[in-house]
């Protein structure tokens, strides 16, 4: 399912809604969540899941094809852990 | 860093905010979006948001775990685990927000 499939799923199941507004309010949500993320605060979504960032140190790396050693500045990246209500659904409902 | 948490009740107050409906129902929407992407997930669907990144379904086989406390062998059954993957859009932008000052 893509973005759009999305919208228009929404926009099926609210048929007194206009195509653009279905848009907004998807594009809206996920805005929302990557701002706060942005932002370094944490979206749980109860029974879905939570996004956070987690911090990666600086290191060492190395280029694979040459072996040459470069260094990988600390960076921040997006983290979800998938909610248990959703966890136990992708399992046919078995804890 | 000083972090907060926002909830559901944050996203219903921005589509609120953004699109003027009543506050129930925007709740009622963020609820079924939620719903939406959990049920294509459930299916074993890719459920892929442009500039946000994607979910994927992954299927675990069987392997033999321990319990930490007692040292017992338990077998950890097959199972199927969500993983998520931000897109370059997001990554780039919580690292231009955060980097800075980390």
């Amino acid at each position: 399912m893509t973005k759009s499939e999305l919208i228009m799923r929404i926009g099926e199941l609210n048929p007194h809604l206009f195509h653009r507004d279905v848009e907004r309010i998807v594009t809206t949500i996920f805005d929302e969540i990557s701002a706060a993320l942005a932002r370094g605060d944490r979206v749980e979504l109860r029974g879905f899941g939570a996004f956070s960032v987690k911090q990666r140190d600086a290191r060492l790396g190395r280029n694979p094809r040459t072996g040459d050693s470069v260094s990988v500045a600390s960076k921040v990246i997006p983290f979800f852990k998938t909610g248990k209500q959703l966890r136990e659904r992708l399992n046919g409902g078995e804890v | 860093m000083n972090e907060r948490t926002v909830t559901r009740a944050q996203l219903s107050e921005a589509v609120y905010q953004e699109v003027g409906l009543s506050r129930n129902e925007s709740a009622d929407l963020v609820e079924t979006i939620l719903n939406e992407i959990s049920d294509a997930l459930s299916r074993g669907e890719t459920v892929k948001i442009s500039s946000f990144g994607s979910f994927f379904v992954r299927q675990k086989g069987e392997r033999i775990g321990r319990n930490p406390k007692t040292g017992e062998e338990v077998p950890i059954r097959p199972r199927r685990v969500l993983v998520f993957r931000a897109s370059h859009v997001l990554k780039n932008r919580v690292n231009d927000a955060n980097g800075a000052s980390a």
